[in-house]
C-alpha cells in the first residue's frame, strides 16, 4: 500500500464514526477510534531502524498532474519523528478522552471525527514534500482545530475562542502560502527537497527575504510565538484531550516543525537567525513571566506550552548559525539542534501529562481555579504523583528529563556570543542571561501549578463536587507520559540515537550525511560547569521566588490589563474592523441613488478627460466640417431655450412642456438634416413619450406636492458640468480624426442591387442589420409585457383578481 | 350632465381610415420611401388611441377585439420566422430574397421576404403601444 494512503487513514475512519455512535450505543465510540493511532503507531515504528540508519521513504499520488500538484509523503528523521509523536500521543489522548467524555451526554461523534480529522491534517503537514499540499493540510488543522475548540458551541467562551484561533492561525497560514508561492517561483519547484538542494542559488533572489518573513509568519502564528500567541490562552476552552493533545504535542508543533525544515533554505540568512532566535527568547521570557499570573489551571499550562515553544524556537535559530561558522562540526552550535529536537520530546510527555492532570483535577473537583484547590495530594495520590513528574521535568530538576534539555538549552544559549558575524559578538551576551531569568520563572509556574493545587490546606467548602481519585482508566495516559519522563532521563541516548540524531540530520544536512556521524552524547552529569552552576542558580532563586509568592505576585496588577495584547485584538476585530471600516463604508454606502450616480459621473468624466490629456487625444479640426446655415441657429436656439427651461423651471409642468419642445426641436433637426424617417418616429415618440409624462404627474401623491424649484447645489452643477464637457470634448476630437472611411458608399452602391429596395434607412433596418431590429423589438415587447405585469400583478394583490 | 361629443365621434370614425390607410401606405412604401413597419405601426395605435378618446375603452375593446399581447408574440414570431426561414434552404440566417412578379392585378410588383420581417415589426409596435395605453387606462 502507498505509505500515503496511511496519512488519509484517520480521514476514512472519520466516516465511519457517526455510525458507529448511532448504532453502537452500549459502547464508547472512542474506544473504536482508538484502533486508527494504534495502527499508525505499529506502522511508523516499523520504519524506525531504516531512518535511525539515515534512510528515507517517499511515496508519492498525483492529484493535479497538469498542474504538477501531488501528495508526497516524505518520511525522514524529522517527519517520522513527528508522525510517532502525532499517533502516540493521539492513541494515549483517545484513551484517556474515553474515560473523559461522558458516552450519553456528549456528542461524541462529532469530537471523534474532528479529532480524526486533525490527524490526517497533522501527518501531513509533517510527511508533505509538496508545499500545496503542506499547506491544504496546514489549513485543515486549522479547520479542525477551530472545530475542536468551539466543540461545546453553546458557551460564549468557546466560540469566542475558536474564531480568535481561526482568525490569527489563518491569518498566519495565508502568509505562509504565500511565502510557498515565491519560493516555488524562484526554485521553479514545488518540492521542498529540490529547494534544498538550490537553497545557496535561492539566497540570491530578490524575494528571498519576503518569502523567508512570510513563511516565519506563518510559523510564528501557529506555534503561538510573541505576539500571536494570545490565541493559545484562549482555545483553554476546549475539552481537555484536546488541550492536550492540539495544543501541547502536536498543533503548536507544526510550526516548530516548518522552521526545522526549511532551515536548510533559509539559514543562510542573518534575518532567519535573529528573527527565528530573537522571537524565540521572546516568547520564552514573556510566557514564562505571565504563566505566574494566571489562576486558571489550564491557562498556566497554556502559557507554559507559550514559553517553552519559545525556548525550542530559539534553540533552531541558534542551530542555523551552524550554517555560518567554519568547522561547525567542533562548536557547541550543532547541539542547538539536537537541544530543540530532544526538549520537544520532552516537552510533549511532560506537557501532555500535565494537561491530562489538570483535566483531572478539573473532572473531579469541578474547578480548575488554583485559588480554590489545595491539600488534593492525600486525595489524588496517583494525579500527584504524576503531577509531580511533569511539574518537575517542566521546571528542570534532575531525575526527570527537562533536566537533560534544559542544560543543552543553556549549553547553546552561553555559545551564542561567541559568534562572530551579525553582530552577536555584542548582543549575543544578553542570551544566556534572558534564558536563565525565564529559566526561574518556568521553575516558579511548575511549582505554582503542582503545588498549589496538591498541597496546603482542603477547601473541601469552595468545591463543586467532593473530590476523589481519578478512574483508573482516566490515569493510565499520564501515567505512561510520566514513565516516559523517568526513562529518558535514565537511558537519554536510546531516545536520541532512535530519533533525535535522524531528525538533526534533516536540520542540518551539510553537517551530517548519516545519523550515525552525530557525535552527541547525553549525559546526565557533565562536570561542574557554568551551565550546571546556573541551574543551581535557577533552583535557588525560583525556590526564594516560590516561598515569597504571596508578596510579589501584586506585581502583574501594575499592568494595566489596558495595554495587554489580547485587547489590541479586541480593538482590531471589534472596533477596526466592525465599527470603524463599518462606518467607513457606511460613509459613503448611504443608499441614495443620487450620491451614486455623482461617483459614478465624476469617476466617468474623470477618467475620459484624463485619458483624453495623457494621451494627447484632443485635436480640434473644423476641415471636414459643413457651413452653418441660419435654420440650424435658430434651431439650436430654440433647443438650449427648451433644454435651460426645463432645468430652471419652477412647476413640473412647465419641465414637461420644455421638454417635448426639446423633442420637437429635435425632429426638426432630422427634417433639415435629411432624415425623414428618424424625423417621422421621434415625432410620434416624443408625443407618447410626453403624454406619459404627463400621466405620471397627474398622479403624484397630493401630499409634499409643494411646487419648488429645484436646488441648487454646486457639486450638483460641477459634476453635470463636467460631464458636458467630457462629452463635447469627445465628440469634437473624435469627429476632428477620422481614421477610418465610412461604410456607407457601399450601402448606397448595393441597396438596389443586392438589397432590392431604395430606402436605405429601412434597408439596413430590416435586412443589413435586422439582427439588430429584431433584438429591439423584443425589448419592446419585454417593455410592454413589464409594464403590463406591473400594474396587473400590484391589482391582483389589492383585490385578489386578475 | 352627459357631455354631447357627436361631433368628435363622427370624425374620428372618419379620420380613422384615413389614418390607418395612410399607416398602410408608409408601412409599404417603406422599403423605397421614407416609413416602414415602425412608424407603421406607430400611426396604426395612433388611429385606435383617437377612437379610444372619441369613445372609450370598453366600446373599442368591443370593436376590436384584439389581445394585443397576441400580437406581440405573433409578431415577434413573424420576424424570427422570417429571419430563419433562410436556414432551412442552406443560406446564412436573415438571409432576405426579392425577385420581380408580374401579379394579376397589380401588375410587375417587386415582392420581398423583408416585408414580412416588416410586418413582425409592424405587429409588435402596434401591440406593445396598445397594451402600455390600455393597461394604464384600464388602471384605477
Amino acid at each position: 500500500m502507498n505509505q500515503v494512503l496511511y496519512i488519509f487513514i484517520p480521514l476514512i475512519a472519520a466516516l465511519f464514526m457517526p455510525f458507529f455512535f448511532k448504532k453502537i450505543r452500549s459502547i464508547h465510540t472512542g474506544w473504536f477510534v482508538l484502533i486508527v493511532p494504534v495502527v499508525l503507531v505499529a506502522f511508523y515504528t516499523t520504519y524506525i531502524p531504516s531512518i535511525a540508519a539515515g534512510e528515507s521513504f517517499i511515496g508519492t499520488i498525483q492529484w493535479i498532474p497538469s498542474l504538477g500538484i501531488s501528495f508526497v509523503s516524505y518520511l525522514d528523521g524529522l517527519s517520522l519523528l513527528f508522525s510517532l509523536l502525532i499517533t502516540g500521543i493521539g492513541a494515549l489522548v483517545v484513551l484517556y478522552s474515553i474515560f473523559y467524555l461522558d458516552r450519553t451526554k456528549e456528542q461524541l461523534h462529532n469530537f471523534y471525527i474532528y479529532l480524526l480529522m486533525f490527524m490526517s491534517a497533522m501527518l501531513g503537514v509533517v510527511q508533505s514534500d509538496h508545499m500545496i499540499t503542506l499547506y491544504l493540510f496546514w489549513e485543515l488543522t486549522s479547520v479542525s482545530s477551530f472545530l475542536l475548540i468551539g466543540y461545546w458551541y453553546n458557551r460564549d467562551q468557546s466560540r469566542f475562542g475558536a474564531l480568535k484561533s481561526m482568525m490569527i492561525t489563518v491569518a498566519g497560514g495565508m502568509l505562509m502560502l504565500g511565502g510557498f508561492v515565491l519560493l516555488s517561483i524562484m526554485g521553479g519547484t514545488f518540492s521542498i527537497r529540490e529547494l534544498i538542494g538550490q537553497a545557496p542559488e535561492l539566497a540570491t533572489n530578490d524575494t528571498f527575504i519576503m518569502a523567508l518573513i512570510l513563511i516565519l509568519l506563518g510559523a510564528f502564528t501557529k506555534s503561538a510565538q510573541f505576539p500571536f500567541y494570545i490565541w493559545l490562552p484562549d482555545a483553554m476552552e476546549a475539552p481537555t484531550p484536546v488541550s492536550a493533545y492540539l495544543h501541547s504535542a502536536t498543533m503548536v508543533k507544526a510550526g516548530i516543525y516548518l522552521v526545522a525544515r526549511f532551515t536548510p533554505i533559509f539559514a543562510s540568512s542573518e534575518v532567519w537567525i535573529w528573527l527565528v532566535s530573537g522571537i524565540g527568547l521572546l516568547t520564552l521570557m514573556w510566557g514564562s513571566f505571565f504563566a505566574v499570573k494566571q489562576t486558571d489551571l489550564k491557562a498556566i499550562l497554556a502559557f507554559s506550552t507559550v514559553s517553552q515553544l519559545g525556548l525550542i524556537m530559539s534553540l533552531l535559530g541558534v542551530g542555523a548559525i551552524a550554517y555560518h561558522v567554519e568547522g561547525a562540526e567542533d562548536t557547541v552550535f550543532k547541539y542547538a539542534a539536537f537541544a530543540a529536537i530532544f526538549h520537544l520530546i520532552n516537552h510533549a510527555t511532560f506537557k501532555g501529562s500535565l494537561f491530562m492532570i489538570a483535566g483531572i483535577v478539573d473532572h473531579e473537583t469541578g474547578t480548575r481555579d488554583i485559588r480554590k484547590l489545595g491539600g488534593l495530594m492525600s486525595i489524588m495520590p496517583i494525579s500527584f504523583t504524576i503531577a509531580l513528574i511533569g511539574g518537575f521535568s517542566m521546571a528542570g530538576v534532575p531525575l526527570f528529563n527537562g533536566f537533560l534539555s534544559k542544560e543543552m538549552f543553556l549549553t547553546a544559549m552561553l555559545a551564542v556570543k561567541e559568534f562572530e558575524l551579525f553582530e552577536f559578538s555584542t548582543w549575543g551576551v544578553l542570551f544566556p542571561i534572558f534564558a536563565w531569568i525565564a529559566s526561574i520563572f518556568t521553575f516558579v509556574y511548575s511549582f505554582y501549578f503542582v503545588f498549589k493545587t496538591f498541597s496546603g490546606k482542603l477547601k473541601s467548602d469552595q468545591l463543586p463536587h467532593k473530590p476523589h481519585e481519578a478512574p483508573i482508566g482516566m490515569l493510565i495516559s499520564p501515567a505512561i507520559l510520566a514513565v516516559l519522563v523517568i526513562v529518558i532521563f535514565f537511558i537519554p541516548n536510546l531516545i536520541t540515537d532512535t530519533f533525535v540524531k535522524p531528525a538533526v540530520t534533516a536540520i542540518q544536512p551539510f553537517l551530517y550525511n548519516n545519523p550515525n556521524e552525530v557525535d552527541i552524547h547525553v549525559a546526565a552529569w557533565h562536570g561542574v560547569n557554568t551551565e550546571l552552576l546556573m541551574t543551581i542558580g535557577i533552583f535557588v532563586i525560583g525556590l526564594l521566588l516560590y516561598f515569597t509568592l504571596a508578596k510579589w505576585q501584586k506585581v502583574y496588577k501594575v499592568f494595566p490589563a489596558k495595554f495587554s495584547l489580547n485587547r489590541l485584538y479586541d480593538f482590531v476585530i471589534n472596533v477596526l474592523f466592525d465599527s470603524w471600516m463599518d462606518s467607513l463604508s457606511k460613509s459613503y454606502m448611504t443608499g441614495s441613488n443620487r450620491r451614486y450616480l455623482s461617483y459614478m459621473f465624476t469617476a466617468f468624466a474623470m477618467l475620459v478627460i484624463g485619458t483624453l490629456f495623457i494621451k494627447d487625444a484632443f485635436v480640434v479640426s473644423f476641415e471636414s466640417a459643413s457651413p452653418i446655415h441660419v435654420y440650424q441657429i435658430i434651431l439650436i436656439i430654440a433647443l438650449i431655450i427648451g433644454t435651460i427651461t426645463t432645468v430652471f423651471a419652477k412647476s413640473r409642468i412647465t419641465s414637461i412642456v420644455a421638454l417635448g419642445a426639446v423633442g420637437y426641436t429635435v425632429s426638426l433637426f432630422f427634417v433639415i438634416f435629411n432624415a425623414p424617417d428618424l424625423a417621422l418616429t421621434q415625432l410620434v415618440i416624443e408625443t407618447i413619450s410626453v403624454a406619459l409624462f404627463l400621466l405620471a404627474f397627474y398622479h403624484l401623491p397630493k401630499f409634499q406636492k409643494a411646487e419648488e424649484r429645484t436646488r441648487f447645489k454646486f457639486g450638483r452643477a460641477f459634476v453635470s458640468i463636467a460631464v458636458g464637457v467630457m462629452v463635447t470634448l469627445v465628440a469634437l476630437s473624435s469627429h476632428s480624426q477620422k481614421l477610418i472611411p465610412s461604410i456607407a458608399d457601399y450601402y448606397k452602391d448595393t441597396v438596389y442591387s443586392l438589397a432590392g429596395g431604395g430606402n436605405i434607412v429601412n434597408v439596413i433596418l430590416v435586412d443589413y442589420r435586422g439582427f439588430d431590429t429584431l433584438f429591439e423589438i423584443t425589448v419592446l415587447a419585454i417593455a410592454g409585457m413589464a409594464i403590463y405585469g406591473m400594474i396587473k400583478l400590484r391589482m391582483s394583490k389589492k383585490g385578489g383578481k386578475l | 350632465m352627459k357631455t354631447n361629443d357627436v361631433i368628435l365621434q363622427f370624425t374620428a370614425k372618419i379620420v380613422f381610415f384615413i389614418i390607418f390607410f395612410y399607416a398602410v401606405h408608409i408601412f409599404f412604401a417603406g422599403h423605397y420611401t421614407p416609413g416602414g413597419g415602425f412608424v407603421g405601426g406607430l400611426v396604426t395605435s395612433s388611429a385606435i388611441v383617437l377612437l379610444i378618446i372619441a369613445f372609450d375603452l370598453k366600446t373599442v375593446k368591443s370593436i376590436l377585439p384584439i389581445n394585443y399581447l397576441y400580437l406581440v408574440a405573433v409578431g415577434l414570431l413573424l420576424a424570427l420566422g422570417t429571419a430563419a426561414f433562410s436556414m432551412f434552404v442552406g443560406e446564412p440566417f436573415f438571409t432576405h430574397f426579392f425577385d420581380y412578379f408580374n401579379l394579376p392585378i397589380l401588375g410587375k410588383t417587386s415582392l420581398h421576404t423583408a416585408a414580412l420581417f416588416d410586418l413582425g415589426v409592424y405587429l409588435v409596435v402596434v401591440g406593445v403601444t396598445m397594451t402600455i395605453i390600455q393597461t394604464i387606462g384600464d388602471d384605477e
